[in-house]
């Protein structure tokens, strides 16, 4: 018995000691968002980043609101997140000093294939959630505060419904497990297109309403204010930064595909 | 459409294509469990066994305190280690977020007050059994501690393996604390849900099946080392 004991600590003291061995490459830590870790987007071009620098990439994905935080808060070396408003107020702030706009995609409704409000054939976006909002259709709502969450919420600003009511069901999750439950409650939902091509469960949901100049999603690449984090690794990131909006960088977004389809659309200036 | 049969089938495959990167993310997971576990066990097994021992003021109030806290959520715990390791936080500077060192100390708070607590309860029950004897050959109360917890060490292992099952199975504060980055903190629990998000639910429900497998598998080595013990003491 002495013996094993022996044994297990010896080798759980090994088990400490190979795990420190690890993490001799340089890295920075890019908080992002969901939908660009879900698709497999980082795992197709960080390889190539990490290939050109010798810098490597860890991604920590949440929603934008989260990933705002992790940064604020000074836990991160670099910023990929998709809300306008959001971006600009932490500049304001002066958390971020640079941003730059890497690539865009776009929002589509899904729903249920019968599609019971009818949406389908809906002029403009606002007018597609006014008809799910008067059928009282049941909709899936992130409710997450994500970049995600907010664009949906600014658009049934301007159908001038304020969304409430047993039809309209805040998750509080993130984009994949939000299309599981609207998938499992037959639900419509508000997805950017990159999550839902790369989704696997939709059972009876199908995309619905797209193509509405409204439902534009940009995403931007912010560089952390050196004053204001003197620890975060700015140099590494600053490569990151550019390396993102350089040819190679747009190169490489633009050969990202989910099943044969470009996702993500490389639109630096 | 989701069968369990392709959930198993799918399972199967992926442990007979010993992807590397399936594999890094068991090993780290054992890993980051056993270490939290090892070192949880460090701390609550004498602890335990002195709440068992002596009697002071507000004994009761640190028992009842170690039972609440056997169910304080992962992501209680998650988020307050969280606090703590954030660079805005009182220990930002050591760097730790986001790492595997920010698990294990997340899990050794879940699984501290576990094994503490059961452990208070073995040795309370054996040392009433045992107190006459003990005190008899005049033993004080530091000196019964060791003897009391070797004579309880087959029922003590049992209550670290609840420790380790909390660690294993809990995916709230490894989320929190690791970020689920790819190879570097992504474990079993952060990767089910991971691929649970994508609709990926074969997959998931295939690494589900593969955790309960290895923790199934550690368990039976324990219950053998003991009962091949037990026999040899006869």
């Amino acid at each position: 018995m002495n013996k094993t004991i022996a044994l297990i600590t010896i080798s759980t003291l090994g088990m400490v000691w190979s795990g420190s061995l690890l993490a001799a490459k340089p890295y920075i830590l890019l908080a992002s968002t969901t939908s660009t870790e879900n698709t497999g987007l980082f795992g197709a071009i960080i390889p190539a980043f990490s290939d050109a620098t010798g810098i490597d990439v860890r991604v920590v994905a949440v929603g934008t609101g989260q990933a705002f935080e992790i940064a604020r808060r000074g836990d991160a070396d670099s910023l990929l997140v998709h809300d306008l408003a959001g971006e600009k107020q932490f500049i304001a702030n002066g958390y971020a000093t640079e941003r730059l706009e890497v690539m865009y995609n776009d929002f589509v409704i899904v729903g249920p294939s019968d599609d019971p409000a009818g949406i389908s054939n809906s002029e403009a976006v606002t007018d597609a959630m006014q008809r799910i909002a008067e059928s009282a259709s049941p909709f899936a709502s992130r409710g997450d505060d994500s970049g995600t969450h907010r664009a949906e919420l600014r658009l049934w600003q301007e159908a001038g419904i304020s969304p409430q009511g047993a039809w309209y069901r805040e998750l509080g999750n993130g984009m994949g497990p939000t299309l599981n439950t609207a998938a499992s409650m037959n639900a419509y939902a508000f997805t950017d297109r990159a999550t839902w091509l790369a989704f696997q469960n939709p059972q009876d949901l199908v995309l619905l309403f797209e193509g509405d100049d409204a439902l534009f999603n940009q995403y931007a690449s912010l560089l952390l204010s050196v004053q204001q984090y003197p620890h975060v690794k700015h140099d590494l990131a600053a490569q990151w930064h550019q390396w993102l909006v350089s040819e190679q960088g747009q190169q490489a977004i633009e050969d990202f595909k989910v099943d044969g389809q470009q996702v993500f659309f490389p639109n630096a200036d | 459409m989701l069968t369990s049969d392709n959930a198993f089938s799918t399972a199967l495959a992926l442990i007979l294509s010993m992807d590397s990167a399936l594999i890094s993310i068991v090993m780290l997971s054992l890993q980051v469990s056993l270490i939290a576990v090892f070192i949880a066990s460090l701390i609550a097994l004498p602890v335990g066994a002195a709440l068992a021992l002596w009697r002071f003021p507000g004994r009761n109030v640190v028992i009842v305190a170690l039972n609440a806290l056997m169910g304080l959520p992962p992501v209680v715990a998650g988020l307050c280690v969280y606090l703590l390791l954030s660079r805005a936080g009182p220990l930002g500077e050591w760097g730790l977020l986001f790492t595997p060192t920010a698990m294990v100390i997340a899990q050794v708070i879940l699984v501290l007050p576990i094994i503490a607590a059961l452990t208070r309860q073995q040795i309370e029950a054996l040392h009433g059994e045992y107190a006459e004897q003990l005190t008899s050959l005049g033993l004080s109360r530091r000196r019964m501690m060791p003897t009391l917890l070797w004579d309880a060490r087959f029922a003590l292992l049992t209550v670290i393996l609840a420790g380790f099952g909390r660690a294993s199975a809990e995916v709230g504060a490894v989320m929190i604390v690791g970020g689920n980055i790819d190879g570097v903190t992504r474990v079993m629990t952060t990767s089910i849900v991971l691929e649970t998000s994508k609709g990926n639910l074969p997959v998931a429900l295939g690494l589900g099946i593969i955790l309960l497998v290895l923790v199934t598998m550690i368990n039976a080595i324990a219950h053998m080392i003991s009962e091949t013990a037990k026999r040899r003491l006869g």
